[in-house]
């Protein structure tokens, strides 16, 4: 584990633009996540921190600028990269027609990994008891669970989830929060946005990206150009 | 915990998801299949009973609702993995996206055409078709459905991010269908008058081949597009 500690730049961004609606959300944005940082992305609704997630992760395209994947341009090295990275959006990917457990399934032999306790991993999440419930039945919270319990059998480095801990309740945030630290302990990084406030990982372990300054900026000059 | 990219894994699991959310969404499977049974009942209704009419136009009946039902079917192919996040997963998957859309569009076929395929004889009884045409007909079915679905599937993929694509979609697929339904029927047509018709049979399959081959990369390139 001693090269693990050593930080490497794992996904870099260079002058990313990002342009929705005819507006700019972000402008020039660079910055660089290296081993074992926990990154939150911050901003107010509508400042470009699903849009920038989308980015990193290869789904929508910048306007201008680049991600890179180990100094590699993601568009050139995309099964490299969608083999190290692990994208839970907003839309968690669970089918209301399919159990808990077949969508778990489902879910990891997607991602390439064929041997696999579902029910071991559904426990882990507190849905032991539901495995063969219907997603469309499971409460909100219960759903989004069935969709982060691939984050307990994975071997991606990169986690790229856009906030997870929608209508999870205290304690399953901080069980959360312990799997991000160990995640980030052994090497991966996880990049996150969320409204609320962590309680376990708090300040000096937790970098975060402010968009809210470009976006308040911009508003305010809009608002000048209009008067 | 070791990944295996297997391209057959990717391709059949997906394959089974999706036959099995049909089997519990049984609406997706008689839906177009009952459209194209009413289409069809309709016609001898509509025109009269006399067989001579209704044994000339027969064919290009049978392959009109046919074409119609499956494009009716189309739009649910991406819409549901679109709505609530599943296709981001599979587009970010480390598997070959073009097999995955290949698993797709396979299961649309085994849904929708396979039972087409097997409803059209019972059909042209009504229609009173050409004894003779009867082997044409199955042989152009399922040498076609196929490829009303692939070629489908690229405007659907193009059109999946759109609120209302529905309009749009048949007017982007539309033109491709026609030389299926043109050589489709004329082989029809030419079994009843015992004509040779193998050679329309080789254009269908080689339009097949073509499709089975490109298709799947153009279905990938438009999703990528639809989701960015």
């Amino acid at each position: 584990m001693v090269e693990n500690s050593k930080s490497k730049s794992l996904l870099s961004a260079n002058k990313l633009t990002c342009i929705r609606e005819e507006r700019i959300l972000f402008d020039g944005l660079s910055f660089e996540i290296t081993t074992g940082e926990i990154v939150q992305i911050e901003g107010p609704n509508g400042s470009g921190k699903t849009s920038l997630l989308r980015i990193l992760a290869g789904l929508s395209l910048p306007y201008a600028g680049n991600v890179h994947y180990q100094e590699v341009n993601i568009t050139q090295a995309r099964d490299e990269f969608n083999n190290d990275l692990l994208y839970i959006g907003h839309l968690a990917g669970v089918k209301s027609e399919l159990t808990a457990e077949e969508n778990l399934s489902f879910n990891l032999k997607l991602s390439g990994y064929d041997e696999f306790n579902t029910r071991d991993i559904l426990s882990k999440v507190n849905l032991a008891g539901f495995e063969d419930a219907l997603a469309g039945h499971l409460s909100a919270g219960q759903h989004r669970r069935t969709a982060l319990a691939r984050l307990w059998h994975t071997n991606c480095r990169i986690w790229l989830l856009d906030e997870p801990f929608t209508a999870i309740d205290k304690k399953g945030v901080q069980e959360l929060e312990h799997l991000f630290l160990d995640h980030a302990k052994r090497g991966g990084c996880i990049i996150l946005t969320t409204h609320q406030d962590m309680q376990i990982i708090i300040d000096d372990k937790l970098r975060k990206i402010n968009l809210e300054y470009q976006f308040v900026q911009r508003w305010e000059n809009e608002k000048k150009q209009q008067l | 915990m070791k990944k295996n990219s297997s391209c057959s894994q990717a391709f059949f699991t997906l394959l089974k998801r999706d036959l099995h959310i049909a089997i519990r969404h049984k609406g997706d499977i008689f839906n177009p299949l009952l459209f194209f049974v009413l289409v069809v009942t309709l016609f001898p209704l509509a025109i009269g009973p006399d067989p001579k009419v209704l044994s000339i136009i027969a064919p290009g009946v049978i392959w009109v609702a046919a074409l119609l039902a499956s494009m009716l079917s189309l739009e649910r192919l991406f819409k549901a993995d679109y709505t609530d996040g599943s296709l981001e997963q599979m587009l970010l998957s480390p598997q070959p996206l073009s097999l995955m859309v290949l698993a797709k569009v396979a299961a649309h076929w085994i849904l929708t055409g396979v039972p087409l395929i097997l409803t059209a004889p019972l059909l042209a009884v009504l229609l009173h078709l050409n004894n003779n045409s009867y082997g044409a007909l199955i042989a152009t079915l399922a040498l076609g459905t196929p490829v009303l679905s692939l070629l489908g599937a690229i405007g659907v993929a193009l059109t999946v991010g759109l609120h209302k694509g529905g309009v749009l979609l048949s007017l982007l697929i539309l033109p491709l269908y026609i030389p299926v339904l043109i050589f489709a029927t004329t082989a029809i047509d030419s079994a009843g008058l015992n004509l040779p018709y193998s050679g329309h049979l080789a254009i269908i399959g080689a339009i097949l081949i073509g499709s089975l081959i490109l298709a799947p990369f153009a279905i990938g390139a438009s999703l990528r597009v639809s989701t960015n």
